[in-house]
């Protein structure tokens, strides 16, 4: 199968993949679909599951800082 | 008596002897050796030793007081000039001056009562106008794409907070803004943190704490306008400040308390084990659902077929039983196509998708026959004689075999 379908899911954040797939899920199991557009969706999801997955696997947490104002004072805490 | 204690002193003492007296009477006494006494600092001198100097004063009294540097050590605010304070100590004599002074061992501000009576002024009040109304409060995001934090940059809490959100939720993208939580500057600093996140950075939700402390140290975070700020954020609020036991107005003013920082960067996160989890249940829905989904096709061509066939009359003359047979034939053509291409596809599928086999229509035990001489699809009798060769795929593998004999259907 082509990987067109999919492509998009690569560049997907963790939110907006697990959403799809929910409503992935959801779409495939309400409606009532022609075999060709449920083999379609269950590639999908197959790829959307992956995609989270490898996620929360591998991602690295970014954290930056806000430069700090000059009327914040001294960094103190006891 | 006035004669004689002039003129005929009876007991004169040195004053080395008289300072000795009182040094032992006030010693002897145990009320003045345990004693909590409260006024006003007054000259208050800290020695390059590290002892500190000071009289305690009220409107009408004073009494010096020492501290030496070991317990002055141990104090957790800076006594100044002017400031109401409570000290514990014991009475004793500066023989040298003969100075009854107070020896401090410990030393508090004042009016932590005070501190407290002001914090439920402000709750009332606060409480009154709405603030911490909980019909107010802005739900937590499930699934936050940016977190931003309000605390120390150098502080133990912010680690605290950072390891947990690097523990639980890795995707998520973290913004500090930094500002001193206790102080003078605190309160202005926290409400300046807050606002440069909501106005720069639109973070899904904030996290606002400090590690614990005194009452004094946690003070900035019952400050009225720091209250107000955190009520008023665009984003929602956690608040974790101090130990589980220290509550403060923005801890009530926040849309959800925390009792720690750490567990106020757990509410505001999935785990990670648990999200793993859902997703492999998801995916494992689409696999489920879509073998349901060919069991049924299957289904109903069957059903298809034994309608047709309960609907050809016994009676029927030939050439209307063979126009039935034909239109059978078309349709368990047309359905078999269908059936055909899902099994070819459902193959396909399984190399490529680990674990989740349609391809079990195969390991079912369906095998798909084909013509040798041009790889047609074989889905009557009809398409074969005896000799022909032919190709099975099954689950594992595929078969050639020759046509021994052929059976139309009736």
């Amino acid at each position: 199968m082509s990987d067109k379908p999919t492509q998009d899911i690569q560049t997907m954040d963790f939110e907006t993949a697990f959403s799809a797939l929910q409503k992935n899920v959801a779409q495939l199991e309400n409606e009532d679909l022609p075999l060709e557009k449920a083999l379609a969706l269950f590639e999908r999801g197959q790829a959307l599951a992956k995609r989270c997955a490898v996620l929360l696997e591998e991602a690295e947490m970014k954290v930056r800082t806000l430069t700090i104002d000059p009327s914040a004072g001294p960094e103190t805490e006891g | 008596m006035e004669q004689y204690s002039i003129f005929q002193p009876q007991n004169i003492l040195t004053v080395s002897q008289l300072t000795g007296y009182l040094r032992q009477v006030i010693e002897s006494d145990e009320i003045l050796q345990d004693l909590w006494v409260e006024g006003e600092i007054s000259n208050f001198t800290r020695a390059s030793s590290g002892h500190l100097y000071f009289t305690l004063k009220d409107s009408q009294s004073a009494v010096r007081c020492v501290m030496w540097r070991n317990w002055a050590a141990r104090l957790g605010f800076e006594p100044r000039e002017g400031l109401a304070v409570e000290a514990h100590g014991g009475m004793g004599i500066y023989e040298t001056s003969g100075q009854v002074q107070l020896y401090v061992d410990s030393l508090r501000p004042a009016g932590e009562g005070q501190l407290f009576q002001e914090f439920l002024r402000l709750k009332a009040k606060l409480e009154a106008e709405g603030l911490f109304d909980p019909a107010s409060k802005r739900p937590i995001p499930t699934l936050p794409k940016v977190i931003g934090i309000v605390t120390s940059p150098t502080g133990a809490a912010l680690q605290d907070m950072l390891n947990t959100l690097r523990r639980r939720f890795p995707v998520v993208e973290v913004v500090l803004s930094p500002t001193a939580v206790q102080g003078v500057d605190a309160p202005p600093g926290i409400v300046a943190a807050l606002d440069r996140l909501n106005r720069e950075v639109h973070p899904d939700v904030i996290l606002i704490g400090r590690g614990g402390g005194s009452i004094e140290d946690l003070w900035a975070f019952n400050d009225e306008g720091v209250a107000r700020a955190v009520a008023a954020s665009t984003a929602p609020i956690i608040a974790g400040v101090g130990h589980e036991t220290d509550i403060t107005l923005t801890d009530f003013a926040a849309d959800q308390r925390a009792p720690t920082p750490t567990a106020a960067a757990e509410v505001a996160t999935p785990d990670k084990t648990e999200l793993l989890g859902i997703v492999a249940e998801l995916a494992k829905r689409h696999t489920t659902h879509l073998n349901a989904l060919i069991t049924d096709l299957r289904w109903e061509y069957g059903q298809v077929h034994n309608a047709l066939e309960r609907l050809s009359p016994k009676y029927a003359v030939d050439s209307y039983r063979q126009r039935l047979d034909e239109i059978t034939l078309r349709l368990e053509r047309s359905m078999g196509v269908r059936l055909d291409r899902m099994n070819l596809q459902v193959a396909s599928l399984g190399q490529s998708l680990r674990g989740l086999n349609p391809r079990a229509v195969l390991n079912r035990g369906y095998a798909i026959v084909t013509r040798e001489m041009d790889g047609a699809v074989i889905k009557g009798a009809d398409q074969v004689q005896s000799g022909d060769g032919i190709h099975i795929q099954v689950s594992r593998g595929s078969i050639d075999a020759r046509v021994t004999k052929t059976n139309q259907e009736e």
